[in-house]
């Protein structure tokens, strides 16, 4: 067992050299494909960070509280909200801090707030909870509480990200899936070619007396060794074209988005592991699909 | 050694072979002679099990052929020595790769196959091309080499189709000198032949197929006609 595993390896490895046109044909359509995978990949997962980063500015539940309310009434409300379940925090907003910042917000045209004769904005309570699927629980809570006048959260907003993630996320999935089934069938079709090409020497070794496995074994290795070097390759390439690219765009999208680009190093390890697991796969699969048909008879 | 109890075997247009009887003892060097088309290669695909028997028994050593299951098919063709016409050598193997193959496929150790593999080239008379590829022998030379690959494991059978059919008559006689000497070792040795001349000189028994029929089978000349021979 151990002696046609060393077998099946060194004569793997010699055939690679022995037929080096094919291994590059095979290598060059492993290394394309990996190529569209990982560029899929890169833009999914920045998305997801992006929607990641931006949910939490959304993590908020709003309580606006009567005008009558007093500050003592309020921060007994805050007392009960702190020690809702899902909570991160409480903060007391005035009547003056809310003008505040709605001057803030409108910029050079705030001046225009300053001929109201008197504030219209309520007092509120900003609550942050611990993650959005809690912030509907604590709105309806808070709902249930004396001195409230009205309670805003981003539900919408909530609603319409989510759901755009979930279509990304789905569309990236996908398109991935749709990928590997392309990807496949090139690769599937590029080893036929070998095999067929080695047709004859299938037949032979089937006359001296090789058994199926033996005869794959060294093809299964070649497949292998065909995956991880595609693999290796389309990591460095993407590593390559990503690092430019943060280094020219990378801040600008800081600015413009607020979030950054994923690391370099992140999406190496990561997507390393990923396209050395299915160029394998790919590998291996394609050698024992392909050769199917000539070791039935 | 070989032995066919009845066989049959029919295509969708003609008959390869209409119970055919007959037995090779061990030891026995047999020619197998007939037009194209007779039945002499139904007759070797027969014995390797390439193709399967529509009736009858065909008996290889312990081996009931018939009832041989796909997965002990690699290990009833180890216990047979092939060799043809064209060779049928790995262009991409060097001489020597080419017969540790056959006895790498037995899982055979290493120390052994170093030992093994010149002592049986020399046998050949190849042993000073060793390291070549095929591609840069002659016919004759590759032909030793198929048959240091078919007898390296020591078969009992030895199945020669049509050996020395791609070979001038010089090459061809050193070939059955060849093949002679491994008879002379107690392989049992059938080869499929046209060559008239060879069988004659040899003087070996010949069995004789003619549309499906063995038509003669005696030590002797060639010739598959009755009339022909007399």
């Amino acid at each position: 067992m151990f002696g046609s595993i060393s077998y099946s390896l060194k004569q793997g490895i010699i055939q690679l050299f022995r037929n080096k046109g094919m291994a590059a044909a095979s290598i060059f359509s492993i290394l394309a494909m990996l190529l569209i995978l990982g560029m899929v990949f890169v833009i999914s997962v920045n998305v997801n960070m992006f929607t990641e980063v931006v949910k939490q500015d959304y993590d908020q539940v709003e309580v606006f509280l009567l005008d009558k309310t007093t500050q003592e009434e309020a921060e007994v409300l805050m007392t009960k909200l702190t020690a809702h379940e899902g909570v991160k925090a409480v903060e007391y907003r005035s009547k003056e801090k809310a003008l505040e910042i709605l001057k803030d917000r409108w910029g050079e045209s705030g001046y225009l707030l300053d001929s109201l004769g008197r504030n219209p904005l309520p007092a509120s309570i900003m609550i942050s909870v611990d993650s959005l699927d809690k912030a509907s629980e604590v709105a309806d809570f808070a709902g249930t509480l004396k001195g409230i006048d009205d309670i805003q959260f981003y539900k919408e907003t909530v609603e319409k990200l989510t759901k755009i993630t979930n279509f990304l996320q789905a569309s990236a999935v996908v398109i991935m899936a749709f990928l590997v089934f392309i990807s496949v069938i090139v690769v599937s079709n590029t080893v036929k070619l070998t095999v067929h090409a080695r047709q004859r020497e299938i037949r032979i070794m089937r006359y001296v007396g090789a058994t199926n496995w033996f005869i794959r074994g060294p093809f299964i290795v070649e497949g292998i060794v065909m995956g991880v070097i595609s693999a290796l390759l389309a990591t460095g390439f993407i590593m390559f074209i990503y690092n430019k690219l943060i280094e020219a765009v990378g801040s600008q999208i800081l600015a413009i988005v607020s979030t950054p680009l994923i690391s370099v190093e992140y999406l190496t390890i990561n997507m390393g592991i990923i396209f050395l697991a299915l160029g394998t796969a790919i590998g291996v699969w394609g050698s024992i699909v392909s050769m199917r048909r000539f070791l039935s008879a | 050694m070989i032995r066919f109890d009845h066989v049959t075997k029919k295509y969708k247009t003609n008959i390869g072979l209409d119970d055919v009887s007959v037995s090779i003892e061990k030891g026995d060097f047999v020619f197998l002679v007939g037009p194209s088309g007779a039945g002499k290669s139904t007759f070797i695909k027969l014995i390797l099990k390439e193709i399967n028997a529509d009736g009858g028994d065909i008996y290889v050593g312990d081996f009931h052929v018939n009832s041989l299951s796909n997965r002990t098919i690699p290990k009833f063709r180890r216990k047979i020595g092939i060799v043809f016409q064209d060779f049928r050598l790995l262009h991409k193997k060097t001489v020597y790769e080419n017969v540790a193959f056959a006895m790498e496929v037995l899982h055979k150790p290493h120390r052994l196959i170093r030992k093994q593999v010149p002592q049986i080239l020399s046998l050949v008379g190849i042993s000073d091309k060793a390291h070549k590829y095929p591609d840069e022998l002659s016919a004759g030379e590759q032909q030793r080499v198929a048959i240091a690959r078919a007898i390296v494991n020591n078969p009992a059978v030895l199945i020669a189709d049509e050996p020395t059919g791609n070979l001038d008559p010089d090459t061809a006689w050193e070939i059955m000198d060849l093949l002679d000497q491994i008879n002379l070792r107690g392989t049992t040795i059938v080869m499929v032949t046209h060559a008239k001349d060879i069988v004659d000189r040899m003087k070996k028994r010949v069995i004789a197929i003619e549309k499906g029929h063995i038509v003669r089978d005696e030590k002797g000349a060639y010739g598959y006609n009755l009339e022909e021979v007399e």
